[in-house]
């Protein structure tokens, strides 16, 4: 049975749900009309389709566009060794889908890096953080509105630690400094010490205001 | 006379003799002091700066006692950005990051890469045998050299440090082979869309079949070394099973699903390039343990041999690269004297190859499992989306289905076995 004779049966079943198939370059491609089903359509083609093998999850960006994200879905069967392309279309508003990492568990992390990347959230995902980037880091830098060069950040350190026993103390390093003068302790001068500490609790507090922004949840 | 002597001595295990020690006369104390020791549970970060983890890897193991009950993987220390940098330049320009991702075997991740833009572009089958099969030996030789590094690395770990340095002599002429053909012996960026930057240097196929025949006896070594050694054995026999099902279900790839029993490798179950003409055997494993995903990178090795021998003794001539100006940088010697290559040169080197809009997902088989590009074009020279679909970060996420119930120790041998790469699993 080819691809396409697969991605036939699969529009049998749902009907109106699935787009009629598309073949590039001996790829086929179909939509998913209705995101909130995808988990569902997923667990068919594993299980009666015997697409046992997830590939990849990956999402685009169609910055200006609406819906502005795809998030795209490649299947495998190891046993008949056909692909098969599953897409959904998702607006910048709802921005969320349910998980597919009931079906498959390599879903798990390729969903936390399209969170992570793109801003995507799975709904009944079972550990939505962070994957590459750190908690608590509040832009999305896939996201085409986001430039190359990137953006000033905090750095995470300060943020997620506790304090160390000798912290403070004359022969401790004071991460986060301006640079590494400034963190060499035979220099530091106490109300310097202090100054930094202030601005390091501020850039505690900014992040936390982004982060309520973006609605990220900060871990600990 | 002789009856209480013989009672004392018959107690089978050294736990019996404590506790009948205990009830004789001190009982109460050796209860009290359990009771303070039990339910207590530690949490040990391991990494990411620990030479087991091969780079920087962060597993946040909870422990009891020495048992790990619960293991956190934390990955991304080493992220790049690759996929947004390559949505900012041209397809050519983004081969250079590909020698970056699995950098053990830079050559297989060139290739990978230029043959999912030819697949985009819908030349990937009009490419020349000679290119074809040069490709092929790039990808094999790289497989022997992270292979070989990833069973050195392994043996190391689990404590025979003498494999690790016999490894290292052979990669060390992989390198200079790597050196001769490419001019880089680590940053390789050897492929070029539609072709290969330059044709085989005199000699090379010779220097090959040289370095072919020193690398078996090699092999012969190291498994003499290993395959039979009782520590290596116990360290590695029935340590960190994956089951057939588990291993689907989590995505894995390469040696590590062969190795838990799945006949899968995309070199013959998708040929691409001329591995469809080419005779060689893919080995599987029966249990899915850490000795069997070694056996399976050691018979890899062999099998990458057989294949480097045929293509070195079928190769056939004719130019490299495809015969067409728009996709394919011309001579140089024309560009400086004919009117139309230097406008190609020109489009070429600004704009880069003009690839179609459209999508699509081309998976290799590279050392490390399969790597996979989605390309997602809306026509012109650069991609607007470009996936990399790392099979090390794929392979790690089942570390914290696998650690559990696992000794602190065999960690070393699990992680060993696994044989990821951090640049290319964080991208």
């Amino acid at each position: 049975m080819s691809a396409m004779d697969l991605a036939m049966r699969l529009g049998k079943e749902f009907g109106e749900l699935i787009s009629a198939p598309t073949e590039f370059r001996g790829e086929v491609t179909l939509w998913v009309a209705d995101g909130e089903r995808i988990a569902e359509v997923c667990a068919f083609a594993k299980g009666e389709l015997k697409f046992d093998y997830l590939v990849d999850v990956t999402s685009i960006d169609n910055y200006g566009e609406d819906p502005r994200f795809v998030v795209v879905y490649h299947l495998q069967g190891l046993t008949h060794l056909r692909h098969l392309r599953l897409k959904v279309a998702l607006g910048e508003e709802k921005g969320e889908l349910p998980t597919v990492s009931g079906v498959w568990r390599t879903a798990d992390w390729h969903e936390r890096e399209i969170y992570d990347m793109m801003g995507i959230r799975f709904r009944g995902h079972p550990d939505l953080r962070r994957i590459l980037m750190w908690d608590g880091y509040p832009y999305f830098p896939l996201r085409k509105d986001f430039p190359l060069a990137g953006k000033q950040t905090d750095l995470p350190e300060v943020a997620f630690t506790e304090p160390s026993p000798m912290m403070g103390g004359p022969f401790v390093t004071v991460a986060g400094g301006v640079d590494t003068i400034a963190r060499e302790p035979r220099v530091r001068i106490p109300e310097s010490d202090a100054l930094e500490a202030n601005a390091r609790l501020e850039r505690r507090r900014d992040l936390g205001r982004a982060d309520e922004q973006h609605g990220n949840v900060r871990k600990g | 006379m002789s009856a209480p002597t013989t009672t004392e001595i018959e107690f089978k295990d050294s736990a019996g003799r404590v506790a009948s020690a205990a009830m004789v006369d001190r009982a109460p104390r050796i209860e009290a002091d359990e009771q303070e020791v039990s339910g207590e549970k530690m949490v040990l970060n391991m990494g990411p700066s620990h030479p087991a983890t091969h780079g920087v890897l962060r597993i946040i193991l909870e422990l009891d006692g020495e048992i790990i009950t619960k293991a956190t993987p934390d990955v991304g220390y080493l992220h790049r950005g690759d996929e947004k940098i390559a949505e900012n330049m041209t397809y050519t320009q983004f081969i250079p990051y590909t020698d970056r991702l699995d950098y053990l075997a830079p050559l297989a991740n060139n290739v990978a890469y230029a043959l999912a833009v030819e697949k985009l572009m819908g030349i990937d089958k009009a490419l020349p045998p000679r290119c074809q099969y040069i490709r092929v030996i790039c990808c094999e030789l790289a497989r022997i050299s992270a292979h070989l590094l990833g069973l050195g690395a392994f043996a190391m770990d689990v404590g025979a440090l003498t494999v690790f340095l016999h490894t290292f002599t052979e990669r060390e002429k992989i390198y200079n082979l790597c050196e001769s053909l490419t001019g880089a012996r680590f940053t390789t960026s050897y492929t070029r869309i539609g072709g290969l930057m330059r044709d085989l240097p005199p000699g090379w196929v010779e220097q090959c079949r040289k370095f072919l025949d020193e690398v078996v006896v090699n092999f012969d070594e190291s498994e003499k070394l290993l395959t039979r050694n009782r520590i290596f054995v116990d360290r590695t026999r029935d340590i960190g099973v994956i089951t057939r099902e588990q291993a689907i279900d989590f995505g894995l790839s390469g040696p590590n699903l062969r190795g838990s029993g799945v006949n899968h490798d995309v070199r013959k179950a998708e040929p691409y390039l001329v591995y469809d003409q080419l005779d060689f055997e893919v080995p599987i494993g029966s249990v899915g343990d850490c000795y069997d995903r070694y056996l399976v990178r050691m018979e890899e090795m062999r099998q990458s041999v057989r294949i480097l021998r045929q293509c070195l003794d079928k190769l056939p001539g004719g130019p490299v690269n495809i015969p067409d100006g728009k996709t394919v940088l011309p001579e140089k010697k024309k560009v400086l004297t004919s009117m139309e290559e230097l406008i190609h040169q020109f489009i070429l080197v600004t704009q880069g190859v003009d690839a179609p809009p459209g999508e699509i997902y081309f998976g290799a088989e590279n050392p490390k499992g399969e790597l996979g590009f989605y390309i997602n074009s809306k026509g012109g020279g650069t991609p607007h989306r470009l996936k990399i679909r790392a099979p090390s970060f794929v392979n790690l996420s089942i570390l914290s289905a696998l650690l559990p119930g696992h000794m602190m120790s065999d960690t070393v041998s699990i992680l060993g076995s696994l044989d990821f790469v951090m640049g290319e699993c964080d991208r």
